[in-house]
């Protein structure tokens, strides 16, 4: 019973990291219709900059000028080359961004060779014990400052004029520009805050118990595509709902693997997929994403 | 001259807008005379690509379903290959079939793969499509990893060479000089690869020519309107999958030959994302374009490789400096950000900007017809209100507005 509570609670508290990643997706999918190929490069140039810079800056100033980085990366990614292919087909922009993801993660991973650099978090390796479970710190603390900041976003969404905004420019572009929303504000701000949402989830992908900041960091940020699709592209509420989800089954198929061998040792890392395409099959535009209407 | 008049062979021949492909053809067929090893292996690896591309191109470019599981599909037709024509020993089982065969039944199983998948591809869109298929790749690597007997798992298994009844495509068995050349397994290699690209573009074009190719650009361009035209739009969408798998099964084999070993590193996301750059570069939808893409993205790496020592700008992998790899990744992704910003239509629409521009105002009509061609299939999202507007009646219950 032990094993399965700090299984559920490590698979929540990676959900949530998901979840900051998704919602980034979300975030930029309505105010801009792109999925942004790239963000598993910007997760990792967050990362990236606390890794070389705590030490002389100390955690908290590394991570304040990661996430800036990484906002700032999402920004221009925005400015240079989103906003001037508003209308090229999904293709193009996908791969274009595609490119950027290779130009950014080749250097990224370059400069890191084959050393596994550690961010310095003040928490370490610390293991705390809640009710009998023991669980890293790392993990309770991402899932503490996700659902901080999660709620902080819902709420904003919900109340400041930027979260409205943001909401009539995805409900129909056209009108809000009419009652004078500026959308290039509105899709320059979304991607500000979808990279820094991204150098969070960086922060603590790479922390306790995963030794630290390497380049496969990247494919474990790759997870947080289905997550987003499963939840609903254009769906804030979908994309933490599913975070949860895939986090869960994630940490129990690979908790039990013992026991699910006949299906091959690390399967933990097919299940996000398994579980995205079958929701796919029944619900196409995923658990809570708007469906696609032909208007004839 | 009057082309246009001239029938079949004769006519593709002499008709004024196939000479740059026929004139590379020539080229290709006698590079094997002049060309080192290098170059014919690099060649050989560039033709396996090119099939792949062009099968994507069906798919992504054509019929506009964004796929992201080339490399599944690569992986099921290079794999089905080395079971099937592989002897079993150490653990890893193996038919022993006669290559041929091997290949016919490889390509054979990656339509069916494309195939098992094609409901979801039929069901879900777009950018889901585009992340559902990256299902695939993530499943196959699992699967390539830990199915040992049939894959040789994470140190993968290597690939028997290819024969002929009678005729090997390796050094010797039978010895053969062509014209004092000595033809061993590169020479080989080379003829077959281009022979098996050629037909694979030439295939590719008939089919967008006829029927079927139009049918295809309607359901990209606009799946409601191709439906009321009576095109059956998930029937078409699976086939397309069909095809552009056995596509990539092919080009699988083909890779798996030039390589000699085949481990899940060779298909990885990064594959899929290589093909996807290659159609973009190349143009979507043009299938020389797509040839060009994959001869840049494949050749780029092999080259800055072989002559890395004598590259000021390039350091050994691991140094901490731009390795070849490193180098190639930055110049393909560059290219595909530029040729996305700059000239959406790739390497296809300079193309066809230099010919216009070389002819002068006065060039033929086919030019301008296929321009214009070209021109109202890009705008007939718009243009189909009429057609769409038409279609009420015929819509099903399932496409009715909700609100």
């Amino acid at each position: 019973m032990s094993t399965f509570l700090s299984l559920l609670f490590n698979g929540l508290a990676v959900g949530a990291v998901y979840a900051l990643i998704a919602l980034g997706f979300v975030i930029i999918f309505r105010s801009s219709e792109v999925l942004n190929f790239a963000h598993g490069a910007i997760v990792l140039l967050g990362a990236y900059v606390v890794a070389r810079t705590h030490d002389s800056l100390g955690f908290a100033g590394a991570v304040v000028l990661g996430v800036a980085a990484a906002a700032a990366m999402a920004a221009l990614i925005e400015l240079l080359l989103v906003r001037r292919l508003r209308n090229a087909p999904a293709i193009s922009l996908t791969i274009m961004l595609l490119g950027v993801d290779i130009l950014i993660t080749t250097d990224l991973t370059r400069r890191m060779g084959s050393d596994i650099l550690g961010l310095g978090h003040p928490w370490g390796a610390d293991v705390v014990s809640l009710g009998g479970v023991a669980i890293s710190a790392n993990r309770l603390i991402a899932f503490l400052v996700a659902a901080v900041v999660i709620a902080g976003l819902f709420a904003a969404f919900r109340f400041t004029s930027w979260g409205v905004a943001m909401r009539a420019a995805a409900e129909d572009p056209e009108a809000a520009q009419l009652m004078g929303i500026r959308l290039g504000r509105v899709a320059l701000t979304s991607w500000l805050l979808a990279g820094a949402l991204a150098a969070a989830a960086g922060l603590f992908l790479t922390g306790s118990p995963t030794p630290g900041l390497e380049p496969g960091i990247r494919t474990v940020a790759f997870a947080a595509f289905p997550v987003a699709v499963l939840g609903g592209l254009d769906s804030p509420g979908g994309a933490l709902m599913a975070g949860l989800l895939i986090g869960v089954s994630e940490s129990l198929a690979a908790g039990y693997q013992d026991d699910l061998l006949f299906l091959g040792r690390g399967i933990g890392e097919v299940v996000p997929y398994i579980v995205m395409v079958v929701v796919l099959l029944i619900r196409p535009s995923g658990l809570a994403g708007t469906k696609e209407l032909n208007r004839v | 001259m009057s082309r246009a008049k001239l029938p079949g062979l004769l006519g593709a021949l002499t008709s004024l807008r196939r000479w740059p492909t026929v004139a590379l053809f020539a080229i290709a067929v006698v590079i094997p005379f002049y060309a080192d090893e290098f170059w014919l292996r690099t060649g050989f690896a560039v033709f396996a690509a090119v099939i792949g591309a062009v099968g994507l191109n069906l798919l992504s470019g054509t019929t506009g379903q964004l796929s992201l599981g080339h490399a599944f599909f690569l992986a099921v037709g290079a794999i089905s290959y080395s079971f099937l024509s592989g002897e079993g020993s150490g653990g890893i089982s193996g038919l022993g079939l006669p290559p041929l065969l091997a290949m016919i039944i490889a390509v054979a199983v990656s339509g069916l793969a494309g195939l098992l998948f094609s409901p979801v591809a039929a069901r879900v869109r777009g950018l889901y499509l585009a992340i559902a298929s990256l299902g695939l790749v993530v499943a196959g690597q699992h699967i390539l990893n830990t199915a040992t007997p049939l894959t040789g798992g994470f140190n993968g298994r290597s690939v028997p060479d290819f024969s002929l009844p009678g005729f090997s495509f390796s050094d010797s068995d039978p010895d053969l000089t062509v014209l004092g050349v000595p033809f061993g397994q590169a020479e080989r290699l080379w003829y077959l690869g281009l022979l098996l690209a050629a037909l694979s573009i030439i295939f590719a074009n008939n089919l967008l020519r006829g029927r079927s190719g139009v049918a295809l650009e309607a359901v990209r361009d606009n799946p409601l309107a191709a439906a009321v035209n009576g095109v059956d739009v998930a029937a078409y969408r699976a086939r397309a999958f069909l095809l552009s798998s056995m596509y990539a099964g092919l080009s699988g084999v083909l890779y798996a030959l030039s390589v000699g070993s085949v481990a899940p590193e060779s298909f990885t996301i990064e594959v899929s994302v290589q093909y996807l750059v290659m159609i973009v570069l190349g143009g979507l939808g043009s299938m020389g374009g797509a040839a060009a893409g994959a001869a840049f993205v494949t050749a780029l790496p092999l080259v800055l490789q072989q002559y890395s020592d004598s590259l000021p700008f390039l350091s050994a992998p691991g140094s901490g400096g731009v390795s070849y790899a490193d180098a190639a990744r930055f110049a393909y992704g560059a290219a595909v950000v530029l040729i996305v910003l700059v000239e959406p239509t790739g390497a296809a629409g300079l193309a066809r900007r230099a010919r216009k521009h070389l002819r002068g105002p006065a060039s033929s009509s086919d030019t301008n017809d296929r321009e214009r061609k070209k021109s109202t299939s890009r705008t007939s999202t718009q243009n189909s209100a009429p057609m769409v507007a038409a279609a009420v009646i015929a819509a099903s219950p399932d496409t009715i507005p909700e609100k």
